[in-house]
C-alpha cells in the first residue's frame, strides 16, 4: 500500500505548496491545513501501513500482537493534529485581523514590516 | 606555596569585578571620596601579585587554576611568570593611581559611579588577559577589555565624536580581537595544546608547520590592531574622546599595551624566524615614524601624547621583532619607562585642563609657579620621556641603541628610524612639559591654580617611580626587568645596564638623538606647519578610510537586504520551495539513488481505494473554487478523507482526532470567512499559476520519491516493538498509542499541551486586541513627533 | 442558524457529548481514547452549543473562563509529573493504587491525573478559540 500513500502525500503537498503560493491569505491558511494532513500521513506512512488492527493489547495479553499497526507514529501524530489545528486557527485569527487592519487580504499589498520604499539607515554614528 | 594560594589568586583576579559591582552604590554614599575606598581593590592586587615577585625573580613560573570544560581541555588558569607579574603590577599599580585621580578629575558629575565601575571592570579585563594561560580565557578577556574601552571612550554619549570614536575603537580592536581567535584557534589545531605555559615546548612545532604563516597573520591582526600599528593607528588618537584618566589609563599606560604583550608573550613560540623579523620591524618602524611625525602636527596636549603613545607601541614592535638579547631588555625596559611617564604625562594634561579650561598648548604658559607639584610631576615624567639620566626611560633608551647597533644596512636603517622618533619624542615630552610651565604666564579660561591631591597624587607617584626605577636600577632589574626578558626570550636573561653613562656608540647615538631634539623643538612650530600643509596634501587617511568602510558596508547591506528581502510573501515562498525541492531532489540525483519503480499494491481493496480517491478529488475542489462555501466544503471532504483513512490502517484514535479536528476546523474558517468578505478564487495570471504549479510539483513530488524510497528500505521496528513490549507490563495500559503520549513521552506532551495553551492565549489576545483606525500606523513611530500629544498635555 | 430545533436539542447533545467525552478520556488507557480525543469531543460540544444558543449561555454553563480551565489542566499535567518526584522516581514516572470503592476495584494513577489535565487544556484552548470567534469583536 505504500506506494499509493506516497502518492497521496505527493498530492496532498504539491497543493498546500500550490496554495501558499497564492497571494491571498485564505488560500494561503487552507494550505496550512492541507499541509498538516500531508506531514501526518507522511509520518504515518513512514512508519509502514497495516491494515484495521489497532496498537491495542488486547484480552489477556501482555505484548502487542505482530501484524498490529505501528503505535510510534500515531503517538505523533495524534498531538500533532491537535497542535496544527491550534497553529491553523492562530494563523486564520492573524489573517483576519490583518485583514481588519489593513484592509487588504492581498499577501503583497500588507507592508507595514516592509515598507515599498524604505528609507536608508542613517549614516551618521 | 601555601594550599589557598589558588584561592586568593583567583579572588584577586575577580576583585575589580566585585568592586565595579559596589561602585556606583558606594559613590551614592560617598561622592567623589569613594576613590578612596575603591582605590583598595586594585591596591590588594598589587599587593598580591607583589607576593609573587620572590619566587619569579628566581625564575619560578606560578601557574594555577580551575577545570572549566574538561572534556573540551578548556580551564580558568593563569600563568604568572616575569611578563605577566609585570604588567601585572602595572595594571593594579598605576590602576591605584587612576581610580584616585579619576575621583578628582570628575569630582562632582553624577555619572562618576558609572564611570568608576567601568574602570574596575575594564582593570579585571587587562588582569585577566595578562595572567591568562588558556587560550580561551584569554580571548574571552581579550575582547573584554575592548568592550569596556568602547564602554569609557563612549562616556560622554552625548557627543557625536565620543559615539564615534568609541564605535571606530571597538571594530578595530574587537575586529583584531576575531582575529586573533582565528590565530588562537590555528596554534590549537597545530599543536593540540590549549595553554600557554604548554605551548612554549611546542614552539618548533609550530614554526615547522604549514599553517605558520596563517597562525602569524592572524595573530599579528589581533596585536596590531590593539596596539594601534600603523595602518590601524587611527583609532587610538580619536579614544582620546575619553576622559583624561580613560586616555592616561587605557591608551597608554595598559590597554594598548596588550598587543605588545601578546607578541612578547608569544616571541618564544612564534618568533625566530624570517617572517617575524621582517614584519615586526617594518610595521613597528613604519608606526614610529608616521605616529611621531603626526604628533608634531598636533596642538592639543593630549592628542601630542597618544600620537606619540603610537610611536612608542611601534617602537616596542620593532624592538620584540628584532628578538635579540639587547632588543628584548630594550623592549622590556622601554615598556615599563612608557607606561610610568606617559601615564604621569597623560594625567598632568589632564590636570593642566582641569585646573586651566583648556589643553591647547598656543594658549598656555608660566604655569610653574601656580603649580609647582604638577610641574614636578611633569619634569620628571618627560626627563624619563626624552631619555636622560638617572631616569629609567635613559636605561631604556641607551638599550635600544645597544639593540640596533649592528654593522648592516637593515639595523642602520633602524637605527635612523630610533633616532627620528626618539627625537621627536623627546620634542613632544618636552613641548608638554616645558611650554605649559615656562615663559609668561598665559590668561586662560579658569585662574590656573594647583589641584588637589586626588589629582596631583598619581603623576607625582609615578614620575617618582621612574626616577626609583633608573636610581635603583639593580634592584628593579633583579625583580622586574630581568625575569620579563627572560619570560619574552624564553630563556634565561639579565638586564645589566645602569644609569652610570659608559662610553661606546650607545652613548653616542643617545647624544646624537638629544641633539636632533633639541634642534627640532626650537624649530618646533616650523615642523608644526609643514606637517599640516604635507597633511592637508595628502587629504586622505585611514581615518576618513574607516568612515568610508563603514558607510560602504551599511550601503552594501542596504543592497543586499532590498535584494534578498523585497517584502513579496511569494517571493520568499518561492525560494523555500525551490529549496526544499533541492534537498529532496539533488541528492537522489547526484549518488542516483532512485526508488525502483513500485509495483501496484495488488492486496488493495476496492473501498480503500475509494476513500484514497476521495481525497485528491477534495483537493482539487479548494484549487479550482470559485467560492469560498466549496471551498471550505472541499477542504473538509479531504480532511475527513484522510480521518477514514487513518481508521482503515489501523489508527482509531487519530480517526477520532482528525474527525473532530476538521469538524471545528470546518466551523471556524466558515465564521472567519462568513465575516472576512473575501473572495476564495485566484486571481493569479495564468502564466504565473503555471510557474507556482511547476514549484509545488517539484516539491510534492520529492517529498514522494523520499517517501518511497524512505519505505523501501528495511523497516527498524525496534522502539515500537519496545513499546509494544512494555505498555502493558510496565506502564499498565493497553492502549499503546496513550501510553505513549501520557506515560513513555509524558514529558513531550507536557510541552505540547502547553503550546496548544499558549496558541489559545495568542488567539485571545489577538482577538480581542483593539483595532486602531486604519492610518495610524504610520504615527506609531517614537522618533517621529506627534501634534495630539503636545495639546494632550 | 439558531433554528428552533437546533436550540432545542443542544442542551441535550451537548451534555451527551461531554458524558461521552468523559467516558473516552477515562477509557482511553486501555481502549481508543485519550486525553486530546476527549478534550476535542467536548470542545466541540460547547461549540455546537455555543452556534445554537449563544455565546453567554456556554459561558454560563462552563462557569469558569476557558482559559482557566486550561490553566488547570497544564498545571494539573505538571503537578502529575511532580508527584514523582516525593515518590523518589524521576519526573514523570507513572504511579498507581489500587485503592477498592464500593467493593470494585478501581485503578487510580498520575498518568490517569496527566491525561486528565491534557483533556482538560485542550476543552480550554480549543473552547476559547471558538468562542472567541464566535463572539468576535462584539464586546
Amino acid at each position: 500500500m505504500e506506494p499509493l500513500f506516497a502518492l497521496l502525500v505527493g498530492a496532498l503537498f504539491t497543493v498546500a505548496f500550490y496554495l501558499f503560493l497564492s497571494k491571498h491569505v485564505i488560500r494561503v491558511l487552507m494550505g496550512a491545513a492541507i499541509l498538516g494532513n500531508a506531514v501526518n500521513l507522511l509520518i504515518f506512512t513512514a512508519g509502514r501501513v497495516t491494515r484495521e488492527v489497532p496498537p491495542v493489547i488486547g484480552g489477556g495479553n501482555d505484548v502487542l500482537v505482530q501484524g498490529a499497526a505501528n503505535p510510534l507514529p500515531q503517538a505523533l501524530i495524534l498531538t500533532a493534529i491537535v497542535i496544527s489545528f491550534s497553529f491553523f486557527a492562530f494563523l486564520l485569527v492573524l489573517g483576519f485581523r490583518a485583514f481588519q487592519k489593513l484592509d487588504t487580504d492581498r499577501s503583497d499589498e500588507m507592508r507595514v514590516a516592509e515598507p515599498v520604499r524604505e528609507a536608508s539607515p542613517p549614516l551618521g554614528y | 606555596m601555601s594550599a589557598a594560594a589558588p584561592a586568593t589568586t583567583l579572588l584577586v583576579l575577580v576583585l575589580p569585578f566585585l568592586a565595579a559591582l559596589v561602585a556606583p552604590w558606594l559613590t551614592r554614599r560617598l561622592g567623589h571620596n569613594a576613590a578612596w575606598v575603591l582605590a583598595l581593590a586594585p591596591l590588594a592586587v598589587f599587593v598580591r601579585f607583589l607576593g609573587f615577585a620572590g619566587a619569579v625573580a628566581d625564575g619560578a613560573a606560578v601557574t594555577g587554576g580551575f577545570a572549566w570544560v574538561p572534556s573540551y581541555n578548556v580551564s580558568f588558569s593563569w600563568l604568572i611568570d616575569g611578563l605577566s607579574l609585570t604588567f601585572a603590577l602595572l595594571i593594579s599599580g598605576i590602576g591605584t593611581l587612576i581610580i584616585l585621580y579619576s575621583g578628582g578629575y570628575l569630582k562632582g558629575d553624577a555619572r562618576l559611579g558609572r564611570f568608576f565601575s567601568f574602570m574596575l571592570l575594564f582593570m579585571g579585563a587587562m588582569l585577566g588577559v595578562v595572567v591568562s594561560d588558556s587560550f580561551l580565557m584569554l580571548f574571552v578577556y581579550w575582547e573584554l577589555t575592548s568592550i569596556t574601552s568602547f564602554l569609557l571612550i563612549g562616556f560622554d554619549h552625548t557627543r557625536e565624536a565620543s559615539r564615534r570614536a568609541a564605535v571606530q575603537a571597538l571594530v578595530v580592536t574587537g575586529g583584531g580581537g576575531l582575529a586573533l581567535l582565528a590565530g588562537l584557534l590555528v596554534i590549537w589545531n597545530v599543536t593540540g595544546v590549549s595553554q600557554l605555559s604548554e605551548l612554549f615546548a611546542h614552539g618548533d612545532a609550530l614554526r615547522a608547520s604549514p599553517f605558520y604563516l596563517l597562525a602569524l597573520l592572524t595573530v599579528l591582526g589581533g596585536a596590531f590592531s590593539k596596539s594601534a600599528q600603523f595602518p590601524l593607528h587611527f583609532w587610538l588618537p580619536n579614544a582620546m574622546e575619553a576622559p583624561t584618566p580613560v586616555s592616561a589609563y587605557l591608551h597608554s599606560a595598559t590597554m594598548v599595551k596588550a598587543g605588545v604583550y601578546l607578541l612578547m608573550r608569544l616571541n618564544p613560540v612564534l618568533g625566530d624566524t624570517v617572517w617575524w623579523e621582517t614584519l615586526l620591524p617594518l610595521f613597528g618602524g613604519a608606526t614610529l615614524i608616521v605616529g611621531t611625525l603626526l604628533a608634531v602636527r598636533q596642538t592639543d596636549l593630549k592628542l601630542m601624547l597618544a600620537y606619540t603613545t603610537v610611536s612608542s607601541l611601534g617602537l616596542l614592535v620593532m624592538l620584540t621583532g628584532f628578538g635579540s638579547e639587547h632588543a628584548i631588555a630594550a623592549a622590556v625596559l622601554y615598556l615599563v619607562a612608557h607606561s610610568l611617564f606617559k601615564g604621569a604625562l597623560f594625567m598632568v594634561a589632564g590636570l593642566i585642563d582641569h585646573e586651566t579650561g583648556t589643553r591647547d598648548i598656543t594658549a598656555l604658559g608660566g604655569l610653574r609657579k601656580a603649580m609647582p607639584i604638577t610641574f614636578v610631576a611633569a619634569m620628571a615624567a618627560a626627563i624619563s620621556m626624552a631619555g636622560l639620566p638617572p631616569f629609567v626611560g635613559f636605561l631604556a633608551k641607551e638599550e635600544i641603541y645597544y639593540a640596533l647597533w649592528a654593522a648592516n644596512p637593515w639595523s642602520l636603517a633602524f637605527v635612523a628610524v630610533a633616532i627620528i622618533g626618539n627625537g621627536l619624542m623627546f620634542v613632544i615630552g618636552f613641548a608638554v612639559a616645558i611650554k605649559p610651565f615656562f615663559g609668561a604666564p598665559v590668561a586662560t579660561p579658569k585662574a590656573a591654580h594647583e589641584g588637589p591631591v586626588l589629582l596631583w597624587l598619581g603623576p607625582l607617584v609615578l614620575g617618582l617611580t621612574a626616577l626609583a626605577a633608573g636610581l635603583l636600577s639593580p634592584l628593579s632589574h633583579r625583580f622586574v626587568s630581568s625575569p620579563m626578558a627572560s619570560a619574552v626570550a624564553g630563556r634565561a636573561e639579565t638586564v645589566t645596564i645602569s644609569v652610570i653613562p659608559h662610553l661606546g656608540m650607545a652613548l653616542l647615538l643617545s647624544l646624537v638623538t638629544v641633539a636632533f631634539g633639541i634642534a627640532a623643538y626650537r624649530m618646533l612650530d616650523r615642523l608644526r606647519a609643514g606637517m599640516a600643509r604635507l597633511l592637508e596634501a595628502i587629504g586622505w587617511g585611514p581615518d576618513r578610510g574607516f568612515d568610508q568602510v563603514i558607510s560602504g558596508i551599511v550601503r552594501l547591506s542596504v543592497a543586499v537586504t532590498r535584494i534578498i528581502q523585497p517584502g513579496r510573501l511569494d517571493i520568499y515562498m518561492t525560494v523555500t520551495f525551490l529549496l526544499i525541492a533541492a534537498a529532496l531532489i539533488l541528492p537522489m540525483a547526484i549518488y542516483g539513488e532512485w526508488p525502483s519503480m513500485p509495483a501496484w499494491p495488488e492486496d488493495a481493496q476496492f473501498h480503500e481505494l475509494v476513500v484514497i480517491a476521495i481525497v485528491p478529488i477534495g483537493l482539487l475542489a479548494v484549487m479550482l473554487a470559485r467560492d469560498r462555501l466549496t471551498a471550505i466544503v472541499s477542504l473538509g471532504v479531504q480532511g475527513f478523507a484522510v480521518a477514514l483513512i487513518f481508521m482503515l490502517f489501523g489508527a482509531p484514535d487519530l480517526s477520532f482526532t482528525q474527525f473532530m479536528v476538521e469538524t471545528l476546523a470546518v466551523v471556524i474558517l466558515a465564521l472567519v470567512m462568513t465575516r472576512l468578505k473575501l473572495l476564495a478564487s485566484d486571481h493569479r495570471p495564468t502564466g504565473r499559476k503555471a510557474v507556482d504549479l511547476a514549484v509545488s510539483l517539484a516539491c510534492g513530488g520529492g517529498f514522494m520519491l523520499y517517501l518511497l524510497s524512505v519505505t523501501q528500505q528495511p523497516f527498524n521496528t525496534a522502539l515500537s516493538d519496545f513499546f509494544g513490549a512494555y505498555s502493558k507490563t510496565i506502564a499498565h495500559g493497553a492502549n499503546v498509542v496513550n501510553v505513549i503520549i501520557v506515560d513513555f513521552r509524558g514529558t513531550d506532551t507536557l510541552g505540547e499541551i502547553a503550546v496548544v495553551m499558549v496558541t489559545a492565549l495568542a488567539i485571545l489576545s489577538l482577538i480581542r486586541i483593539r483595532t486602531p483606525r486604519p492610518g495610524l500606523i504610520a504615527d506609531n513611530d517614537p522618533d517621529q513627533p506627534r501634534a495630539d500629544l503636545g495639546k494632550a498635555n | 442558524m439558531r433554528t428552533v430545533i437546533l436550540r432545542s436539542i443542544a442542551p441535550f447533545l451537548t451534555s451527551l457529548m461531554v458524558l461521552f467525552s468523559i467516558f473516552v478520556l477515562l477509557r482511553g488507557h486501555n481502549e481508543p481514547g485519550g486525553g486530546f480525543i476527549g478534550g476535542l469531543i467536548a470542545a466541540s460540544a460547547l461549540a455546537i452549543y455555543g452556534i445554537a444558543c449563544g455565546v453567554a449561555a456556554v459561558r454560563r454553563a462552563i462557569y469558569f473562563h476557558p482559559i482557566a480551565i486550561s490553566a488547570v489542566g497544564l498545571l494539573m499535567s505538571a503537578l502529575a509529573g511532580v508527584l514523582s518526584l516525593f515518590a523518589e522516581v524521576p519526573f514523570m514516572s507513572g504511579l498507581w493504587v489500587y485503592p477498592h470503592l464500593f467493593g470494585v476495584e478501581v485503578a487510580l494513577s498520575s498518568v490517569l491525573v496527566f491525561d486528565v489535565g491534557v483533556y482538560l487544556v485542550v476543552v480550554g484552548a480549543i473552547c476559547s478559540i471558538a468562542l472567541g470567534l464566535e463572539e468576535g469583536d462584539r464586546d
